[in-house]
């Protein structure tokens, strides 16, 4: 044993060997420095590809309708004539009821598990709100059609005709007949699928506001609902905001939920309870079946349009987000 | 007199608050309530399709019995290549942003844009795939619908990576660093190392993610009546076959839909459930 020791002799590396280890280390690592540096810029390319590939396939329909795309309320593959606001519409009305209600109740949740809920049950209860979001939307879509859509098709839509039936305005939103499926249908699906979002953003958000400003306020003697309403909620705007819009990022381009209840016709009508169509809802139903390069280029601009309104929404709610973590930064 | 007027108020302060309170509560049970709704309905509709058959046979034709063996396997197969595209990219991304360049510019706008691509609708994501592969190879394919899958799942693993990267003391990186060890070396042995677990538990979030992903699919991998193992061919998948079921007026068909949903909601929320526990078991040293 001892001799087996003795008799290797510790090996000196020489000068030689020692430049060469280097060498290889620095060759490693500019080689890893640049795939990781070309792998972030690839994210980039991605984004720039989508955009461009876009722009690319709906070129044809810029050329044939121009700004009357926008304006254009006809949708007939038989004469090719298309036009895009009935989508555009759909989309608004759908997010801005999913906003309409998911918003509040967010909130009222997210207040619930920051400030009311006892400690203990509070992972179990956040987790399960969380857990709203990993539902597949599919499973929201077929949901709301088999089980949500004849419910409300049989006992809520005909009393809210009912109830809003003399007054002038509110009788033409929720003019019949109750068809279970529609526009409403479609918003409030996707005030469901937007709550956990939201909550979570805002919940994080709450927990940027300094403990000292609460337990002021609460020293003053400010009642639970008046610590939230002019200390926690105004500290935490922007960043509410930011998760308001991250939902509304996703209403908006939310598409197998809203595709199964929407009803898929391309019309306005003053009744949010008819069926209508989205911009998603369109493509998912009609993509495939698209015959003719006009009818496949239109479905594409209307893509390309609801690329455009996400990304700007997104955006805001990133920078919004983005000054709420520097402010909890500091 | 002012005594009375100062209870008045506070007792309206304290009615205010009970309103708030109660509401938030009603909130609370509101969201609950749907989440409970929704799974009790998808065991009860779905449990009762679920036998050997939907394992073993193939989707059947209209007004026959038959099974979900092929789109359980063309979604597992999809998925194992979306990963398999997806996750390389998302990891050295999202090493470049918390090693290489962790305060450079091109970190700050990958980082923003990372985060739109993340809530971007799949649907466009599904448009983009079509036209660069399908268009252009002039038929739906496997393949195609597997980039269209990775690229969901690349900004979901690049965040994660970065975050967790970020998470590892600098006094590793540093005590590595000082025995002459290269930064490639220091990232691979010790940052990989102990952030292990944040970067699987993003990977488990990707596939979670996009095993109930349907838009990206209706125009790229589109859907497959037969078995199939040829990537070059249309595939079925879960996601697609439910979609179609659901909406077919054949009573089989649709059972076989509730209970694809019952199967994929229950793969989902058990990778995302795992994810969580993996992600609050993680020790960073």
């Amino acid at each position: 044993m001892d001799m087996a020791l003795q008799s290797a002799p510790v090996q000196v590396r020489d000068d030689e060997q020692r430049a060469n280890i280097l060498r290889r280390f620095r060759i490693g690592d500019r080689t890893f420095n640049i795939l990781t540096q070309a792998s972030a810029i690839a994210v980039l390319v991605i984004l720039a590809g989508v955009m461009l590939s876009l722009v690319i396939g709906s070129l044809p329909a810029w050329h044939a309708f121009g700004f009357d795309f926008f304006t254009s309320q006809s949708w007939n593959p038989v004469t090719e004539k298309f036009g895009a606001l009935p989508a555009i519409y759909g989309t608004l009305l759908t997010s801005f009821i999913a906003m309409l209600i998911g918003v509040p109740v967010s909130l009222g949740i997210a207040i619930f598990l920051t400030e009311i809920c006892p400690e203990r049950f509070r992972r179990t209860i956040g987790t399960a709100i969380e857990l709203l979001a990993g539902i597949p939307s599919i499973i929201y879509g077929i949901w709301g059609l088999f089980v949500f859509a004849p419910f409300f098709q049989a006992h809520l839509q005909p009393v809210l005709i009912d109830a809003f039936a003399n007054i002038p305005i509110l009788n033409q939103l929720f003019a019949g007949p109750p068809y279970g499926i529609g526009l409403l249908t479609a918003g409030l699906i996707l005030a469901i699928m937007v709550l956990p979002f939201i909550t979570s953003i805002t919940r994080e958000v709450f927990d940027t506001v300094p403990p000292v400003l609460k337990e002021a306020a609460y020293g003053i003697g400010c009642t639970r609902w008046e610590v939230m309403r002019r200390v926690v909620i105004p500290y935490a705007r922007v960043g509410i905001v930011g998760g308001v819009m991250l939902g509304l990022g996703r209403a908006l381009g939310e598409t197998m939920a809203v595709t199964f209840v929407i009803g898929n016709a391309h019309r306005i009508v003053p009744s949010i309870m008819a069926p209508g169509t989205t911009i998603s809802a369109s493509i998912a139903n009609e993509f495939t079946e698209a015959t003719g390069d006009l009818y496949t280029a239109s479905l594409i601009a209307l893509g390309l349009i609801l690329f455009f309104i996400t990304f700007v929404v997104l955006a805001a709610a990133r920078l919004m987000l983005m000054r709420i973590a520097m402010k909890a930064g500091v | 007199m002012a005594a009375a007027v100062a209870d008045a108020r506070y007792s309206r302060r304290r009615r205010t608050n009970f309103v708030a309170t109660a509401l938030s509560i009603g909130a609370a049970g509101f969201g609950l309530t749907w989440l409970l709704l929704i799974l009790v309905v998808l065991v009860v509709k779905g449990v009762g399709g679920l036998n050997l058959a939907v394992f073993t046979e193939m989707t059947p034709p209209p007004g026959a019995a038959g099974g979900l063996l092929n789109p359980i396997v063309g979604s597992l197969i999809l998925t194992a290549l979306a990963v398999a595209f997806g996750t390389p990219l998302g990891i050295l991304a999202g090493t470049y942003m918390a090693e290489y360049g962790r305060y450079s510019k091109l970190t700050m706008v990958v980082r923003f844009i990372n985060d739109i691509l993340l809530s971007a609708p799949s649907i466009v994501i599904g448009l983009f795939v079509y036209e660069i592969m399908v268009a252009r190879m002039g038929h739906f394919s496997a393949w195609a619908g597997a980039v269209a899958l990775a690229i969901l799942v690349i900004p979901v693993v690049v965040r994660t990576t970065e975050d967790m990267l970020l998470l590892v003391p600098n006094t590793l990186r540093e005590a590595s660093t000082a025995l002459g060890v290269p930064r490639w070396l220091v990232i691979r042995d010790v940052a990989y190392r102990a952030a292990r677990a944040g970067i699987t538990t993003g990977v488990l979030l990707a596939i979670a993610r996009i095993t109930g992903e349907t838009a990206p699919l209706l125009f790229t991998a589109l859907n497959n009546q037969f078995f199939s193992w040829n990537l070059n061919a249309p595939m079925a998948s879960l996601p697609v076959v439910i979609f179609q079921f659901a909406l077919s007026p054949y009573s089989e068909w649709q059972q076989l839909a509730w209970t694809g949903a019952l199967l994929i909601t229950a793969a989902v929320l058990g990778l995302s459930i795992l994810a969580r526990m993996l992600a609050s078991k993680k020790v960073l040293p």
